[in-house]
């Protein structure tokens, strides 16, 4: 090796290809339950009784496919929340700031992840009330963001 | 000193064009499920966890940990490796060493794909090198299409030849419940697809699959406790080779001659298609298994149409390839190599239903994908 470049050359280079993720049948049922009725439905492992949110066709500890539909309501506690200053526009086009927390609904063993709305940063506290703020019907189209965000139960905390 | 290894478990999902009805980590645990009911364990008894796909087919990159929900690995040691077409049969491989090294007492190892999520030659394409190899050669047809057509004009091969290698594994298919293609096809029916990059043809060649696979590898101790006729492993061998396209030399598979010649030589094999009493080859289109059964040291080169023909390699041949109806039939790509050692075991445990080869003692799986690399897995009724 005796010769090195002029200079070294970089190329620009972006995987863009084309994806269809199927949900399967299990989180299509929640979907369209979120969808057409506004409501949130986990899973009941039978083994175990652990219940889960978004909900799993077979059990993630012991995986059984022995699970039931439970109904849960759409207000829990807050876990944990975290304030976003910076976008990351292809795939989390929220507006900067915004919050995303954690919140166990009533009955639920696990966190569902979402946005938290009409409240400040400031006036969030882990372990407070929190109730879910869904989309009009004719705009709930099938995705987890038709659910649009919790916030403190009963409205804003102030 | 590695202690013997024996495979006591295996299950796979009835394979499909498109699974809608389950997303990937719940195709994953119908597999796992399987092979746990198989093996007649729970998830308790497993020590650790080997999975994996081909990256980019699914757009997720951390399938280890997005999976433990369906894989059972919740709170186990695991890991995920990926190869390309050769990524079921390493993992199999890595199950084995896992279980080889004592570490690990009983391994599930998991193989899968959902080929019907992206596009699969745009996802190929991106296996390959940027700068160089991306823009033209890439993909899955290309290499192959000039692997035939060299192999053609070498030897006076014919394209019927070829034919006669998908009739063979699309009627060993229609017996086996879990193939995606269960019709056979004729001879008329082959030649007459349409042709997708000359002399393949789309009857040639594999089908997308949605699917996965299982299997379970157990140490000697807990395999002879666990299983009453584990198949075990008596040798495996892996070449892996160019980074180029065109640094292949596509007259020859040297990568299969080189591995099968180590096999050959440690296990004491002379005479392999009297020796050797089922092959399941990852044969992703019909002129594979022509040209690659000569690699394999079965026949001389060019003269592996006589035996097709004679049906040598058919059910109630002297050497039956592809019970399973291969990879002509199924073609979930991170699932495929590990379902090639999956049904090798099957034969060896004289559990395969509806697609048994009578006594066998010997059966051998094989592994391909990236820059024509190869894998090997030999399985035994009796520990080596
Ligand atoms: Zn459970």
């Amino acid at each position: 090796m005796s010769r090195s470049a002029e200079e070294n050359i970089i190329f620009d280079g972006r995987i863009r290809m084309p994806y269809k993720w199927a949900a399967g049948e299990t989180s299509s049922y929640f979907l369209t339950q979120l969808r057409d009725h506004a409501k949130l439905w986990g899973t009941r492992c039978s083994v175990c009784q652990v219940i889960f949110i978004p909900p799993r066709k077979n059990c993630p500890r012991c995986v059984t496919a022995d699970t039931t539909w439970v109904e849960l309501p759409s207000r829990g506690v807050l876990q944990t929340f975290a304030v976003i200053y910076f976008s990351e526009p292809l795939l989390q086009p929220s507006e900067p700031p915004y919050i995303y927390g954690i919140v166990k609904l009533d009955g639920a063993d696990t966190g569902l992840t979402h946005f938290l709305g009409e409240v400040a940063p400031g006036e969030l506290r882990s372990g407070m009330r929190m109730e879910a703020v869904f989309k009009n019907k004719e705009d709930r189209s099938g995705l987890i963001t038709d659910l649009l965000y919790f916030r403190p139960e009963g409205g804003s905390a102030s | 000193m590695a202690q013997r290894v024996g495979i006591i478990g295996f299950g796979q999902t009835y394979h499909r064009s498109h699974r809608d009805d389950v997303n990937g980590v719940e195709l994953i645990n119908e597999a796992v499920r399987a092979a746990l009911e198989d093996a007649g364990l729970t998830i308790d008894d497993i020590d650790a966890v080997v999975i994996g796909n081909m990256d980019h087919f699914e757009a997720v990159n951390y399938v280890d940990t997005w999976s433990v929900d369906g894989s059972g690995a919740w709170m186990k040691p695991l890991i995920k490796l990926t190869t390309g077409g050769t990524t079921g049969s390493t993992l199999g491989i890595a199950g084995y060493h896992h279980a080889a090294s004592g570490l690990f007492d009983v391994v599930l190892v998991i193989g899968w794909e959902k080929n019907s999520e992206s596009d699969t030659t745009g996802a190929i394409i991106t296996c390959s090198d940027p700068i160089f190899d991306r823009f033209s050669f890439s993909g899955a047809l290309p290499g192959l299409a000039v692997e035939a057509s060299a192999y053609i004009k070498r030897y006076g091969i014919k394209e019927e030849d070829a034919a006669r290698v998908a009739v063979r594994d699309r009627a060993h298919g229609a017996n086996n419940p879990y193939a995606q293609l269960q019709t056979p096809v004729t001879i008329e029916e082959v030649m007459q697809s349409p042709m997708l990059s000359w002399p393949i043809k789309l009857l040639d060649i594999c089908p997308r699959s949605d699917g996965a696979a299982a299997v379970i590898f157990a140490g000697e101790r807990k395999a002879r406790q666990l299983c009453s006729q584990p198949a075990w492993v008596h040798y495996t061998a892996v070449r892996h080779s160019h980074t180029y396209f065109g640094d292949v030399d596509y007259t020859r598979l040297h990568t299969l001659e080189a591995a099968v010649q180590e096999l050959y030589h440690h296990m004491g094999i002379k005479e392999p298609l009297k020796e050797l009493d089922v092959v399941e080859l990852y044969q992703p289109y019909s002129f594979a298994g022509l040209k690659w059964i000569e690699a394999m040291g079965l026949c001389k080169p060019g003269e592996s149409p006589r035996l097709i023909w004679d049906g040598v390699t058919d059910m109630g041949g002297e050497l039956p390839f592809n019970p399973s109806g291969g990879v002509i039939c199924t073609n979930c790509i991170g699932a495929t190599g590990l379902l090639r050692i999956g049904e090798a075991a099957l034969q060896v445990m004289d559990r395969a239903i509806g697609r048994q080869v009578p006594d066998v003692n010997l059966a051998l799986a094989t592994g391909f994908g990236g820059a024509y690399w190869s894998d090997l897995m030999l399985l035994g009724k009796k520990p080596w």
